[in-house]
């Protein structure tokens, strides 16, 4: 039986404490990698250094918001592709559900993990409903127009981010914070089990990121979807999520509570320049801020 | 409205069009004949080697029906390019597919093919070869060492491979005998002839396997608009779409051009007039491109017969007269911001 079915409220198995240090997944994990390796084939004109991705390991219980944050080329990217299928991994294995990734048919596995890109490419033509039905076609691949049921969840979906009165809108007369919620809708009518933000506040206005960061939080707790948000914005990451995983330089290099990762020397370390951790006296989570008095800290060694 | 009753009305409004053109085309042309002699000869009373029943029966009727196949042929393969390389402006001449099937169908030419039924498909066969080799030329030029393409390096790598095609087709012209030249000239001009039903049976089941190739696929081909990783992340084989969409493409454009010649822009106008009264939906443009594409054609070509009588003008004078304007039009318009 799932843990979670992707209704309103969800009865969640106790193993699900909020806020808490990492819940212990006693409930089989959702995804889990597995010794992941992955390298882009070297190509001299790209990259002087080719990326490489090793030794990746980690679990998502169902129900959980896991924030993945890095530096640049840390592998946040590369992640989200392996996880759907967009790469596969060279060595190791990721597993959803328990079974092994490559057992999934694309359709199959959109229908329970859905990608919220960075946005929509420019010029795209189509309306606001348009594109949130386009999350439907997994879930019948073979139907050429989309039925009763179909609209229904794009409704739904549209209804939970708050677009469904710009519904009949042309995507190219939306605002930043407009198109981030249609496309988070068109990823939310796939009804997928994970739902993976990847950098979803990058062009956002700071009113919107707090919309953003209320909007995961409320989708998580009322139609009990997990989580995986990719940012480079610790901040949003560390008030969202109930825990961090933090990459560098392709491996993993610390999982587990925002206060845990977010530690002033470790993140000097990564960042390779002086960085303060506070707590938040609103939300009691850690903040992170930058003092821009000198250049990039001395304190990152040669590694 | 539901997107049923949607494509019903418009496919219904433009078949009912097509039909009309279709008659009315049937009526007029270079040789005087009274309408009542025309219902004759189509329903069987005129004699049958009456001149109004060979000019009816065996001119105008295989001719009609050409016109239409091509321009179907023409408009959906445009609509199947413009989605698969995801730019507006695509179209099979613009993009150097014509030349490369013109090539092979002159090479054909060359060797005496005619349109016998299996004449005819050693021709289409050569012609999608051709098709094929251009489409993956522009490809790879404008393509190279980038995932995205760009707009403007698109339509340059198809202005290229068209002009290497069409001085490809020249170095065979001027090698030929001067017997065949004639006939290869006429053809090359994008002229419609009326070719025997053997031929049209044929060039109809290759518009019915390309057409219905780019139909069964029109909802992916909406998703890969969202661009290709996206489209993989809601389950489409990005990969497996686009060769399909590429052969079904490159088909139509192919048959196209062995049986009715290079014929440009039709696969411009039509996709873009119906996007404006459709949006961007290719579950709708496919089905009302077929039709509309069909109706188009034959307007131009009964245009094509009729101006200069009893003179004649190719039908591909008459497509790129419209189509050229239209194209800068689309540029310094549409376009603009993208480019």
């Amino acid at each position: 039986m799932r843990a979670t079915e992707p209704g309103r409220t969800s009865l969640r198995p106790p193993t699900e404490c909020r806020g808490l240090a990492a819940p212990a997944p006693v409930t089989p994990p959702l995804v889990e990698f597995r010794s992941v390796g992955f390298g882009y084939p070297a190509s001299a004109r790209h990259r002087a250094r080719p990326f490489r991705l090793a030794g990746l390991s980690f679990a998502i219980a169902p129900g959980e918001i896991v924030g993945v944050i890095g530096p640049n080329s840390s592998g946040k990217t590369t992640l989200i592709r392996l996880l759907t299928r967009v790469l596969e991994p060279v060595e190791g294995e990721i597993a959803l559900e328990g079974e092994r990734l490559q057992s999934w048919g694309r359709a199959e596995l959109a229908r329970r993990v859905a990608v919220v890109p960075q946005g929509v490419p420019r010029e795209l033509p189509f309306t606001v409903r348009e594109l949130v039905l386009m999350g439907r076609y997994p879930h019948a691949p073979g139907r050429f127009f989309e039925n009763p049921a179909d609209v229904a969840a794009a409704r739904s979906a549209m209804e939970a981010t708050g677009v469904l009165d710009l519904a009949p809108v042309p995507l190219a007369a939306l605002g930043g914070g407009e198109t981030q919620r249609a496309v988070i809708a068109r990823a939310l009518a796939q009804e997928p089990r994970l739902l993976v933000l990847d950098e979803p506040t990058a062009h956002l206005d700071l009113r919107y990121q707090v919309e953003t960061a209320a909007l995961v939080r409320r989708l998580n707790r009322e139609r009990g979807v997990t989580i995986l948000l990719v940012s480079h914005d610790l901040n949003l990451a560390a008030q969202v999520s109930d825990r961090l995983l933090l990459l560098a330089e392709g491996g993993l290099v610390r999982l587990g509570a925002p206060e845990d990762v977010l530690d002033e020397t470790l993140l000097a370390d990564i960042y390779g320049c002086d960085v303060r951790v506070e707590s938040n006296s609103a939300t009691s989570r850690p903040t992170v801020w930058v003092p821009y008095t000198t250049d990039a800290s001395p304190r990152r060694a040669e590694r | 409205m539901s997107p049923h009753a949607r494509l019903a009305l418009t496919v219904g409004g433009l078949a009912a069009l097509l039909v009309a053109v279709a008659a009315a085309a049937l009526f007029v042309g270079s040789a005087a004949i009274s309408p009542g002699a025309v219902i004759d000869a189509v329903t069987g009373r005129a004699a049958p080697a009456s001149v109004e029943s060979v000019v009816t029966r065996a001119i105008r009727l295989p001719r009609i029906a050409v016109a239409a196949l091509a321009g179907a042929a023409l408009a959906v393969a445009g609509v199947a390019f413009q989605a698969l390389t995801r730019n507006p402006l695509a179209e099979p001449s613009v993009l150097g597919v014509s030349g490369g099937a013109a090539f092979g169908v002159v090479i054909g030419q060359s060797f005496g093919l005619g349109l016998t039924v299996p004449e005819a498909m050693g021709l289409t066969g050569l012609a999608f070869a051709g098709a094929l080799l251009a489409a993956a030329a522009v490809y790879a030029i404008a393509a190279a060492g980038r995932g995205t393409i760009q707009i403007q390096t698109l339509l340059l790598a198809g202005v290229i491979v068209g002009i290497f095609f069409s001085a490809a087709i020249t170095v065979i012209i001027s090698l030929l005998d001067v017997n065949r030249l004639g006939g290869v000239i006429y053809w090359l001009l994008g002229n419609l002839a009326p070719i025997p039903p053997g031929a049209l049976g044929l060039f109809a089941i290759l518009l019915a396997v390309g057409f219905g190739l780019v139909l069964s696929h029109a909802r992916e081909l909406n998703l890969l608009a969202l661009g290709e990783e996206s489209a993989q992340q809601l389950g489409v084989n990005a990969e497996r779409l686009k060769l399909t969409i590429f052969a079904g493409a490159a088909l139509l454009t192919a048959s196209v051009v062995a049986f009715a010649g290079p014929i440009g822009f039709v696969g411009l106008i039509v996709p873009h007039l119906l996007r404006m009264l459709l949006g961007p939906d290719n579950r709708l443009l496919v089905p009302t491109a077929l039709v509309g594409g069909a109706t188009f054609l034959l307007v131009a070509d009964t245009l094509a017969r009729n101006v200069v009588a009893p003179a004649e003008l190719s039908v591909g004078v008459i497509t790129s007269f419209c189509g050229a304007p239209f194209f800068v039009y689309l540029l310094r318009t549409r376009y603009r911001g993208t480019l």
